[in-house]
């Protein structure tokens, strides 16, 4: 009964040409939060983008909560998933409420309309963004960052057990990078939701990730708790730049020579 | 919702009214009570021939032609991501003239032009859609995950390419012809009787596209979130692709290649109440009928007898119209 959020079985990914990823096998559970790291082009986004759906792998399976990802209608899929791309659209005008009351589109039926419960939704969304009282702006007028906080309180209000994310702190201000991290912890651990985030800081990815992707530029994926995966040894080998770990503070931190 | 309807009724009140000045307007003033006696009985006067055979037939026309245009324009802006898209963006118009014009030159009869016009327009429907086809087919094969961009460009060059055609074709035109082939290049609802199909059209796009008026909202923030968020995105382009093209394609057979009121008519009311496409569709179709309406109306009664092609008002009306909604809101265009 207890299928794994999402599970990812002898993945083989090739864009252009190139092997990405081969043999990447794991599974991801309620109340974990995974980190994915690597280098530029080392398949992070092509990874997410074919747990999401929006591309075939070259070989292997992805399953969502037991079910092969091709099998779920697309709007069950999207109350059981949900995903931050790393780009946004916004060439139209749109108040910040309409954005995240977006993330309800899958649980309302063709002809709903949104009402004081999907209001109450986003706006407690946009709490945990820390833009609360920002309903009305518009989303033009928004600052990249802003705008980033925006689109993660929609995936908020989305509300799905699995959350993928790409990137979802690359625009943000150090604070907002902990709050928006520190909230996705919340949510795994309080309600049981699973998270798999990319990000290219080590030392935050070590501080919120129970389990970790190391992706190398040869196509092998070094994977399990953080702080098996995170060693100096293997990020060296995987960014092809030394690393020094030290401990400070209580906390782990990754030091590039 | 409540706001929705209030909108949509204003809009439906200003179309009821704009038929009342079109029908009243022309060789033959007739004041408002006239005008509904004419309507009532129309076999009982000469002003009731006037207005139930001649001008309620072109303002019915005029009303279709608007609708499609300012409803496809509002599709289009939504498929390619872009709020200064238009129906004609994807070279269809092109299309219709050159079959339009072709037809004209071959000296053929109203029939054939309608016909040239028609058989133009779809043979750039396909010829985008066979270039673009990947851009419409599954999500796994877009390249950049978006494929808006290179739509746009597809049927930009194509626009180009029908440009050219034309000129050649304006170029090797004897001079006899060459005032009806402008007039039609700039959109005109003179001899435009046959309104029952537009409108019909107009009714069925409007009833295909509708119900997914909200799932358009979602593909308005990028292909991948579309998905994610459960919008069929592949097939859903598709739908919005071919009924923005048959809307565009029978309101240029109908009357031309009128320009403008598929690009400001959208874009003015997206200002106004806001991007929700569940408003935004049926508030287009009343709102550019009813602006086309009056464009004709202006067009047949400012210089009467004399006859200006409609495209040349919703032009000169459009252009500033545009300019000022631009300049009013910086970079909320």
């Amino acid at each position: 009964m207890n299928a794994p959020l999402l599970e990812v079985q002898d993945l083989l990914l090739r864009v252009g040409g190139r092997t990405l990823v081969r043999e990447l096998s794991f599974r991801l559970g309620a109340g974990e939060v995974w980190c994915m790291l690597g280098p530029n082009g080392a398949g992070k986004t092509t990874f997410l983008h074919t747990a999401v759906g929006l591309r075939e792998p070259q070989g292997g399976a992805v399953r969502l909560a037991g079910r092969a990802l091709g099998d779920w209608p697309a709007a069950e899929a999207a109350r059981q998933r949900g995903f931050l791309p790393q780009t946004f659209h916004d060439a139209f005008s749109a108040s910040v409420l309409e954005s995240v009351m977006l993330g309800r589109h899958p649980y309302l039926s063709r002809w709903q309309w949104e009402g004081e419960d999907e209001r109450e939704i986003a706006s407690a969304a946009l709490r945990a963004v820390d833009l609360a009282g920002f309903e009305q702006r518009d989303v033009l007028t928004l600052s990249g960052g802003e705008r980033q906080r925006v689109a993660l309180a929609a995936l908020f209000a989305q509300d799905a057990p699995l959350l993928l994310l790409d990137e979802p702190v690359s625009h943000l201000d150090l604070h907002h990078q902990v709050l928006v991290l520190e909230h996705l912890v919340r949510l795994a651990r309080g309600r049981g939701k699973g998270v798999l985030f990319t990000v290219h800081d080590l030392n935050l990815a070590a501080r919120f990730a129970s389990h970790a992707l190391l992706l190398t530029p040869q196509g092998t994926v070094r994977q399990g708790p953080i702080a098996e995966v995170m060693t100096e040894a293997a990020l060296r080998d995987a960014f092809g730049h030394g690393v020094t770990r030290i401990e400070a503070a209580g906390r782990t931190l990754f030091v590039p020579e | 919702m409540r706001r929705t309807l209030l909108i949509w009724l204003t809009l439906a009140g200003a179309a009821l009214a704009a038929f009342a000045v079109a029908l009243a307007t022309g060789s033959t003033r007739l004041p408002l009570l006239e005008l509904l006696q004419a309507l009532a009985s129309p076999g009982d006067s000469v002003a009731g021939e006037i207005v139930t055979q001649l001008r309620l037939p072109r303002a019915l026309a005029a009303f279709s032609v608007g609708g499609l245009l300012a409803l496809a324009g509002a599709l289009m802006q939504v498929l390619l991501r872009n709020p200064l898209a238009d129906p004609y963006v994807l070279g269809l118009s092109g299309g219709a003239a050159v079959g339009a014009l072709g037809a004209m030159l071959a000296g053929l009869g109203a029939l054939a032009v309608n016909l040239g016009a028609a058989g133009g327009a779809l043979a750039a429907i396909m010829l985008v859609f066979a270039l673009a086809r990947r851009d419409f087919a599954r999500q796994q094969v877009f390249g950049a995950l978006d494929a808006s961009p290179r739509l746009l460009l597809t049927g930009v060059i194509m626009a180009a390419g029908w440009g050219a055609v034309i000129t050649l074709m304006l170029t090797l035109a004897p001079e006899a012809k060459l005032r009806g082939m402008l007039f039609w290049l700039m959109g005109d609802l003179n001899g435009a009787e046959s309104w029952a199909p537009a409108l019909l059209v107009l009714a069925v796009a409007l009833a295909v596209t509708y119900p997914a008026a909200r799932d358009l909202n979602v593909l308005l923030r990028g292909e991948a979130l579309a998905h994610a968020l459960g919008v069929r995105v592949a097939p859903l382009r598709r739908t919005v692709y071919v009924v923005a093209s048959v809307a565009t394609a029978l309101a240029v057979t109908t009357a031309g290649a009128i320009g403008f009121v598929g690009l400001v008519v959208p874009h003015a009311l997206r200002l106004a109440l806001g991007n929700d496409q569940r408003v935004l569709l049926p508030a287009s179709a009343l709102a550019g009928g009813t602006l086309l309406l009056l464009a004709d109306t202006a067009a047949r009664s400012l210089l009467a007898p004399q006859q200006l092609p409609v495209g040349v008002i919703t032009a000169l009306v459009g252009v500033p119209a545009f300019m000022w909604l631009l300049m009013r809101s910086p970079g909320k265009a």
